[in-house]
């Protein structure tokens, strides 16, 4: 029982990093229709500026307190991730919107490419190991609970109440919810399109964000390559809740989160994302649209 | 932009205030996107711990480029292209002529001849051991690329089916051959139709679950099945050898009369006294994957004036017209899905008889990726567009390895290889950007009322899956 309980735990820790990233992949989808290939190379862009962050202020300040220095990490890395997903959109998105649905799709693989390897010119192929920022460990009988992974669900839950109030509380949010029910018409009822689209991707890589660094912090090790799988586990976590339903996003994190390590936990860790994969084939057999999405309405 | 349709020489000072502050604009970007990745340099010292220090050079390169880059653009390439629209909407000139040129109108003939001729004008040029890197990583890499694409492309171009693990099937055929070969000792012929087969066989096993789910979905879940794919041959070490692969994979022989094989009796060199090579092998097989290519384009053809191909273009267009019609749509759906993965697996299958050497590591994402971009790049349906697009995409990126002038240009440390992937993804960027439709972005119609009339790429759908 302690074992399954310390699993869950792990489970919960990992669902809440795919849950952040997660939510950035199912809002763009939402709002534009588009598969952003490039989110999980901006969560490794994240990961790698909290890391220079991190290597630049130990150097310069012998005696920093984690905390703080984590805080910075987190909005430096937001600041800079931001810009990125911004440009990216203005540059290579938003010339493409309305024209038919591969071509954003394309563009956002090239994009991913174009990260990664940029990442693996400029920083090096190499793993860039950090040493651990937080060490403290909880027992509880024999359950272990190590601050990072209280940190991390915390800090993922003070996100998502944030990000809950914005989307469902202010006019931004009403907004985004208008873009992604009728862009057309929110358009003619005054609505700022462009810059509601605009602050999607930023609000999306600022969550991809906190997640590189909570990630960075939780494995201690960043590399150009980071950003594809965790990705990857991300989108599936976003369509296994139902795609373009942030309730969805977060739920089908933690649900990947949970499969990934009870099943490395009972099975074999070897087949850890086949399984992963194939729940996530199962699930969209017997219910094509994800856990919570909507049902498409197809219209003649 | 606000000044469209102005002519220059009013809006001139405008301009050029306006490149200037987005110049500067962009400049201040670059600098924020830059200074952390680009600025600082991370490597680990003597003691192994990871360390920084700035590289100012650099950063300043970069953010003048982009700068730079952006004044031009605003200031000077933008009122150009404007310019001339505007010249061209004034004139009245349509925007596609009908004129085709000589070049033009036999394409196929002069491509079809120049590719047969390509090995012994290579040889002819450079020696029979000098040939080889032309007919290896030029003309093979290229075909098999545009086999590939050309499998893909009934299922994405043709079918409207975004797959995204289409790699899956090129594995299913590469390993299918790799370990017949090995463990039957059966030979490349016989196995390339069986490896199809497999290939054809997985093609239905992984279509039949995913029939209900459309456009994204589907995507995804075939992106699932390709890593499901992937992770199972690098996970079942016993069958598949894990990692490391299978290496000694059997060479293809001429029908059994001639062989390759350094050892044996009837190796192709020594029955006709010629100096020992691996040369003629690359050619050999640059010879079966043009077959092969042409047979996969005959076969295209042929289908889509066939019943079941104009099924598929029915489907692409409008899958619920389809079911109204009577359309079998899962029979539509599954042929579209084996024929596909079938062409895949007899990419495979050459692609482990050429290397000798099959791992994971050859099947990963990324290759679906390129495969699809170069479907997409060539304008999905159109033959010609995506062996334009496999020729620039892999040829360009295959020309970077031969670039040695460079290391004189940025010294001894560069190496262009690094810089492969990174142009690679700038260009499939870049090419989407300028001509979204893709290289060719008409389509000649299968059926038609009286002529036959070129139809624009933007009056066809990519489908909903």
């Amino acid at each position: 029982m302690e074992y399954f309980i310390q699993q869950l735990l792990n489970g919960l820790t990992l669902g809440s990093i795919y849950g952040l990233v997660a939510i950035g992949y199912t809002m763009v989808y939402g709002i534009i229709g588009m598969i952003n290939f490039a989110h999980g190379d901006i969560f490794m862009l994240g990961g790698f500026a909290a890391l220079i962050v991190f290597l630049v202020l130990t150097s310069f300040i012998a005696g920093v307190p984690v905390a703080l220095a984590l805080l910075i990490m987190m909005v430096v890395a937001m600041l800079v991730t931001s810009l990125w997903n911004w440009t990216i959109e203005r540059v290579a998105y938003r010339p493409l919107r309305g024209s038919f649905r591969l071509a954003p799709l394309i563009t956002a693989i090239g994009m991913s490419i174009v990260l990664s390897n940029f990442i693996q010119v400029t920083q090096g192929p190499r793993n860039k190991p950090i040493p651990p920022l937080v060490n403290d460990v909880f027992h509880f009988g024999e359950v272990t609970v190590s601050l990072k992974q209280l940190v991390i669900v915390l800090v993922t839950a003070v996100l998502l109440t944030i990000f809950w109030y914005i989307v469902n509380k202010t006019p931004l949010g009403r907004a985004q919810r208008a873009t992604e029910q009728d862009r057309k018409m929110a358009a003619l009822l005054g609505v700022d399109v462009d810059r509601t689209i605009s602050i999607t991707f930023i609000m999306g890589a600022s969550l991809a964000a906190v997640a590189g660094t909570m990630y960075l912090m939780y494995y201690g090790v960043a590399s150009f390559a980071d950003g594809f799988i965790p990705g990857v586990k991300a989108f599936t976590a976003a369509v296994l809740g139902g795609i373009g339903s942030l309730p969805g996003a977060v739920l089908g994190g933690l649900l990947i989160g949970l499969i990934e390590s009870l099943w490395s936990a009972y099975f074999s860790i070897a087949y850890k994302d086949v399984a992963t994969f194939a729940i996530l084939a199962f699930v969209l057999i017997f219910k094509p649209t994800g856990i919570l999405g909507r049902p498409e309405v197809e219209k003649v | 932009m606000p000044n469209t349709n102005s002519t220059a020489k009013e809006t001139a000072p405008g301009v050029m205030a306006q490149a200037v502050k987005e110049g500067l604009l962009a400049g201040v970007l670059a600098f924020g996107m830059f200074l952390l990745y680009v600025g600082v340099e991370t490597y680990q010292n003597i003691d192994n711990a990871l360390v920084w220090r700035m590289r100012w050079g650099l950063l300043a390169i970069f953010v003048a480029i982009a700068a730079i880059g952006r004044f031009l653009v605003v200031g000077f390439v933008k009122p150009h292209i404007d310019r001339r629209k505007l010249a061209k909407a004034k004139a009245g000139i349509p925007e596609v002529s009908d004129e085709k040129g000589f070049f033009h109108r036999h394409f196929l003939k002069i491509a079809l001849i120049f590719l047969v001729l390509y090995p012994p004008i290579i040889v002819s040029l450079n020696g029979v051991q000098g040939s080889l890197k032309y007919v290896d990583n030029f003309g093979i890499q290229i075909l098999i690329y545009v086999m590939l694409a050309w499998g893909l492309n009934v299922v994405v171009g043709l079918a409207g089916l975004l797959d995204l693990g289409y790699v899956a099937f090129y594995a299913v055929g590469a390993y299918s051959y790799a370990l017949l070969s090995d463990t039957f000792g059966l030979s490349f012929w016989l196995l390339l139709p069986l490896a199809g087969i497999l290939a054809a066989f997985w093609g239905i096993i992984l279509g039949f679950p995913v029939l209900r789910l459309r456009g994204d979905y589907l995507a995804i879940v075939t992106l699932a099945f390709g890593e499901i794919i992937r992770l199972v041959l690098m996970n079942w070490t016993e069958v598949t050898g894990g990692t490391a692969g299978i290496s000694g994979v059997a060479k293809a022989s001429i029908f059994g009369i001639w062989s390759f094989d350094v050892g044996a009796d009837n190796n192709f060199a020594k029955v006709f006294g010629l100096p020992m090579s691996s040369a003629y092998y690359k050619i050999f097989l640059f010879y079966v994957i043009l077959a092969l290519c042409l047979i996969t384009a005959y076969v295209t053809i042929k289908l889509r004036s066939m019943p079941i191909g104009r099924a598929w273009e029915a489907l692409r267009e409008d899958e619920i017209a389809c079911r109204s019609l009577g359309i079998d749509t899962v029979k539509t759906k599954l042929t579209a899905f084996a024929i596909g993965a079938m062409f895949g697996g007899f990419a495979g299958s050459f692609f482990a008889a050429r290397q000798g050497f099959v791992s994971p590591e050859s099947f990963v994402f990324l290759e679906s990726a390129v495969i699809l971009a170069i479907v997409v790049l060539g304008g999905m349906g159109s033959l010609t567009g995506i062996a334009i697009a496999a020729v620039v995409m892999i040829g360009g990126t295959e020309l970077l390895r031969e670039m040695e002038f460079l290391k004189h240009v940025f010294g001894e440390d560069f190496t262009p290889e690094l810089y492969r992937m990174l142009l690679f993804g700038l260009a499939m960027v870049a090419v989407m950007l300028f001509k979204p439709r893709g290289f060719v972005g008409s389509r000649e119609p299968t059926a038609f009322l009286k002529e036959r009339k070129a139809v624009s790429g933007s009056f066809t759908k990519e489908g909903h899956g």
